[in-house]
C-alpha cells in the first residue's frame, strides 16, 4: 500500500493489526517517489472475508492513499537475506556452490566466518536456510521482509 | 498538497494560541468544554482575550468530552474539548471512545509538554497520540505553530465527513508561545489526497436494491444511527411511506422514523420489541440503512434471519459484510442515496407486491397482539413505582418533545422502549460503548444551547454517581436540566443478568446501605432535590418538575422504583432473533 510519509502513520497501520487481532507475518516499508509517500508491503494470512476486512479497515486510515491485495494478480515477491555462518571443516567449496546456485554472494569473510547475501522468493530463502546447516553453523540472520509488485501493466503508484 | 488560504489583513501576525482560537472561530465554534492546566495556559490566555467563543469550565475532563458529544448529537455540529497535558488528556479517553463507537464528531484539543521535552517523562507528560490512537478517527501532533490553523481545518473536515468520529489535536506548549508570532492563514478548502469520502451510492447498486425491494414478500427496513448522523430522516420517512414496509430501529436509530408512524415496529435487538425481532427473523429482505449488524442486534450471527437477502447501505465500507454478508452493498451517505431511490421510485411508478405485503403485515399484527410491549403499568395500585410507568408519564407530561439523555443500564432500555421518539436527535445515549456517567454531561452540552424543549436525564443511582460532580458546573452556567433517577438501589442490569444467569448471586451489584441522599446532595449544589417512593406521588411531582415555575431550575428527582423489575423482552444468548425471554417466566 501507499501511505503518507508522516509521523505516526506507520504506528497507526501496525496498531490497527494489533487492535483488530490480525497478524503481521512480515512488514517492509520505505519512502518512495518524492519521499512524501511510503510504500508498505504487509504479509498477512486469512480467508477472503478476513483479508477484505483488513483492506477495508486499512483504507479507513486517513493516511492510507491506496491499497491492493497483490496476491489477486500474478505478482513478484522478493526478500533479502543477510546471514552470518561459521563454516564446518573445509566446506568452503560447498558453501560457494550453494550460494552460487541460489544466486547469492559472499559479502564478507573472516577466517571461517562468512556473511552471505541472497535475494529471492521467500520460499527460496527458506529452502536455502534449510540447506545451510549441513555446511555451516548459522550464527545470525536478518530478513528484509517481503517486497511485492504486480506483473504486467497494473501498477500501484500515485 | 496545495491549500487555499484566507489571510486576515487586520491581524496578520499572531501567536499559536491566538491562531488556535481564531481558527476555532473560523470553524464556527460557539462553545469549548474544558479544563486548564500548565501546558494549556497560553491557549487559555488567548481565550480570555476574546468573546466569540464561550468556554465552559467542567469539573472533570471526561465530562467535558461527553458535553461536546451531547452537543454534537443534538445539534449535528462538532463539539470541541480543550484540556491540558497528562491527566487532563488521559481523562478524556473514555469520552473519546464513546464518541468513536457512536460515530460522533468531536474535536479534542490536548495541550502537550514543550516539543523538546516529549519523551523525557516530563511533568504531566503523556503520549496522547499513542493513548488515543485506537479510539480516534484521526489525530494530529502539531510540530510547527504556523500549522495550527491547517490542523484545525483538517480536524473539522475529517470529523464531520464520511463516517464521522472524534479527532485529537495534540499541541506542545511551545507551539502556542505568545513570543512566537506568524501570519494567520486559515485554509478555505481542505484537500487531502488520501481521504475522499463517498457521497451518493453507486447508481447500479441503487437499481439492484430497488429491484430487490419491489420483489420482496416479507421486507423489513432496518435503521441505525447512520440515518440520524446523516440527517436522512425526511428521505427515509418518504421512502417508508411510499413502500409501506415495516421499519425497525436500533438503539442508535430511534427517532430516525417517527415512533408513531404506522410502519414503525419500534426498537429491535436484545431488548427490542417482539414484533420487531420476529419480523427481522422471518424477513425475506432486510434493507439496512446506517446500521452495522451489532451483536446486540443480531444475537447469534449464524442463526440470523435465515431467509433474508440483505441490502446494506452505509458510508463506511468496512461496516458492510463485516458480520452478515450483504447481497447488495451500497457505499454512500444515507441522505442523497435515499433521495435518489425515492426519485427512481416516483419516476418509474413501480409498486411493491401489495398482496404479499398485506399478508406480511397481518403476521406482524398477530405478533404485536400476542406479545407486544407491556403497556398496562398501574399508576397507583402497585406497592412500588414501576420504572416503565415513570417513562410513560415522562412522555405524556413532556408531550414527547423532550431531549431525553440517558445513562447506561435498565433505565436506558426502559427509556428506549417507552419514550416514543418522533424526531431525530432527541434520544441521546451511549449505545456502542455503553458509558455509565454519559448522561448528565451530555445533557449539559444540549442545555447550553437553550433549546425550547426540556432536557431530561434519565439515569439511575449507579450511573449518575459516575459524573455527579458536574452538578456544580450546572450551577455555574445555570443549566435547567431535569434529572429523573430511577433508583432501584442496585446496579440493575448487572443484577438482572445475575438473576437470570448466575443463580441470583448479586455479586457486587448492591451498595449495602451506602447510597447518599441524592435530594440533599442536589440541594448542596444549589439545585432542587426531591425524593419520592409512593406511586401516588409520581404524577403530581412529575407535573410539578415540568411546570413553568421550575423551567429555570435544575431538579434532581430521585424516584425509588421497584427493585425487582427486569427489562423484557430480552434476547436469549446464542439464539436467533426469534429467541426471547418475554417475562421472568415466559420464553418464545
Amino acid at each position: 500500500m501507499l501511505l503518507e510519509n508522516e509521523a505516526g502513520a506507520l504506528a497507526r497501520t501496525v496498531g490497527l493489526f494489533a487492535q483488530r487481532g490480525y497478524n503481521v507475518d512480515s512488514l517492509a516499508v520505505a519512502p518512495v517517489d518524492d519521499g512524501s509517500v511510503s510504500r508498505v508491503t504487509i504479509m498477512t494470512a486469512g480467508d477472503d472475508r478476513r483479508i477484505e476486512q483488513i483492506i477495508k479497515q486499512l483504507n479507513k486510515l486517513i493516511e492510507v492513499i491506496k491499497i491492493v491485495d497483490i496476491t489477486e494478480d500474478s505478482h513478484i515477491e522478493r526478500e533479502l537475506l543477510l546471514v552470518k555462518v561459521r563454516i564446518h571443516n573445509n566446506r568452503q567449496k560447498d558453501l560457494q556452490r550453494l550460494i552460487a546456485s541460489a544466486g547469492g554472494s559472499i559479502v564478507d569473510s573472516n577466517q571461517d566466518i562468512y556473511t552471505l547475501e541472497i535475494t529471492g522468493e521467500p520460499l527460496a530463502i527458506d529452502s536455502l536456510l534449510e540447506a545451510l546447516p549441513g555446511i555451516a553453523q548459522l550464527m545470525e540472520m536478518v530478513r528484509s521482509g517481503v517486497l511485492g509488485i504486480t506483473k504486467g501493466s497494473k501498477i500501484l503508484a500515485l | 498538497m496545495e491549500q487555499e488560504y484566507k489571510i486576515d489583513p487586520e491581524q496578520a501576525e499572531m501567536s499559536g494560541g491566538e491562531a488556535l482560537v481564531r481558527a476555532l472561530v473560523d470553524a464556527g465554534v460557539e462553545y469549548i468544554f474544558g479544563y486548564p492546566g500548565g501546558a494549556a495556559l497560553h491557549i487559555y490566555d488567548a481565550l480570555f482575550k476574546q468573546n466569540r467563543i464561550e468556554h465552559i469550565l467542567v469539573r472533570h475532563e471526561q465530562a467535558a468530552t461527553h458535553m461536546a458529544d451531547g452537543y454534537a448529537r443534538a445539534t449535528g455540529k462538532p463539539g470541541v474539548v480543550l484540556v491540558t497535558s497528562g491527566p487532563g488528556a488521559s481523562n478524556t479517553i473514555t469520552g473519546i471512545a464513546t464518541a468513536h463507537m457512536d460515530s460522533i464528531p468531536v474535536i479534542v484539543i490536548s495541550a502537550q509538554v514543550p516539543f523538546d521535552q516529549i519523551g523525557t517523562d516530563a511533568f504531566q507528560e503523556t503520549d496522547m497520540i499513542g493513548l488515543s490512537r485506537p479510539v480516534v478517527k484521526h489525530s494530529f501532533l502539531v510540530m510547527k505553530p504556523e500549522l495550527i490553523p491547517e490542523a484545525v481545518a483538517k480536524a473539522f473536515y475529517i470529523a464531520q465527513t464520511g463516517r464521522p468520529g472524534p479527532v485529537v489535536i495534540d499541541i506542545p506548549k511551545d507551539m502556542t508561545d505568545p513570543a512566537v508570532q506568524f501570519p494567520y492563514r486559515y485554509p478555505e478548502k481542505v484537500f487531502m489526497r488520501s481521504y475522499n469520502p463517498a457521497d451518493t451510492g453507486h447508481p447500479g447498486q441503487i437499481r439492484r436494491a430497488l429491484d430487490l425491494l419491489l420483489a420482496a414478500k416479507r421486507p423489513v427496513i432496518y435503521v441505525g444511527g447512520g440515518a440520524i448522523q446523516g440527517n436522512a430522516s425526511a428521505e427515509l420517512s418518504s421512502l417508508v411511506t411510499r413502500l409501506g414496509f415495516p421499519v425497525v430501529q436500533t438503539l442508535m436509530g430511534l427517532g430516525a422514523v417517527p415512533a408513531s408512524a404506522r410502519e414503525s415496529l419500534g426498537m429491535l435487538g436484545m431488548h427490542g420489541t417482539y414484533e420487531a425481532n420476529m419480523a427481522m427473523h422471518h424477513a425475506d429482505l432486510i434493507f439496512s440503512i446506517g446500521a452495522r449488524f451489532d451483536d446486540r442486534v443480531t444475537n447469534n450471527p449464524d442463526k440470523f434471519s435465515p431467509q433474508a437477502r440483505i441490502i446494506h447501505l452505509d458510508i463506511d465500507p468496512a461496516s458492510i459484510s463485516k458480520i452478515i454478508n450483504a447481497n447488495v452493498p451500497i457505499v454512500g451517505l444515507a441522505k442523497p442515496t435515499l433521495r435518489k431511490m425515492n426519485e427512481l421510485l416516483v419516476r418509474s411508478g413501480r409498486q411493491p407486491d401489495s398482496e404479499a405485503l398485506a399478508a406480511w403485515w397481518k403476521r406482524i399484527e398477530e405478533w404485536r397482539q400476542a406479545h407486544g410491549l407491556r403497556q398496562d403499568f398501574e399508576e397507583e395500585g402497585n406497592s412500588a413505582i414501576m420504572p416503565q410507568k415513570v417513562i410513560q408519564l415522562l412522555h405524556e407530561i413532556t408531550e414527547g418533545n423532550a431531549f431525553v439523555v440517558s445513562d447506561v443500564g435498565q433505565h436506558q432500555m426502559f427509556a428506549a422502549q417507552y419514550y416514543h421518539f418522533d424526531e431525530p436527535r432527541r434520544w441521546i445515549n451511549s449505545g456502542g460503548l455503553g458509558t455509565m456517567g454519559f448522561g448528565l454531561p451530555a445533557a449539559m452540552g444540549i442545555a447550553l444551547t437553550r433549546p425550547d424543549n426540556p432536557v431530561v436525564v434519565v439515569t439511575g443511582e449507579g450511573s449518575i454517581q459516575m459524573n455527579i460532580q458536574e452538578l456544580s458546573t450546572c450551577k455555574q452556567y445555570g443549566l435547567p436540566i431535569k434529572i429523573i433517577s430511577l433508583n432501584n438501589e442496585a446496579l440493575g442490569m448487572v443484577k438482572q443478568w445475575q438473576d437470570i444467569s448466575y443463580g441470583g448471586r448479586h455479586s457486587s451489584s448492591t451498595y449495602q446501605g451506602s447510597l447518599p441522599d441524592f435530594a440533599a446532595l442536589a440541594e448542596s449544589y444549589g439545585h432542587l432535590g426531591i425524593r419520592i417512593s409512593r406511586p401516588s406521588d409520581l404524577r403530581p411531582v412529575m407535573e410539578r418538575v415540568f411546570s413553568a415555575e421550575m423551567a429555570d431550575r435544575l431538579v434532581f428527582l430521585d424516584i425509588m422504583v421497584d427493585p425487582n423489575e427486569h427489562v423484557y423482552p430480552m434476547a436469549i444468548k446464542g439464539g436467533g432473533m426469534n429467541d426471547m425471554m418475554l417475562s421472568k417466566d415466559m420464553r418464545t
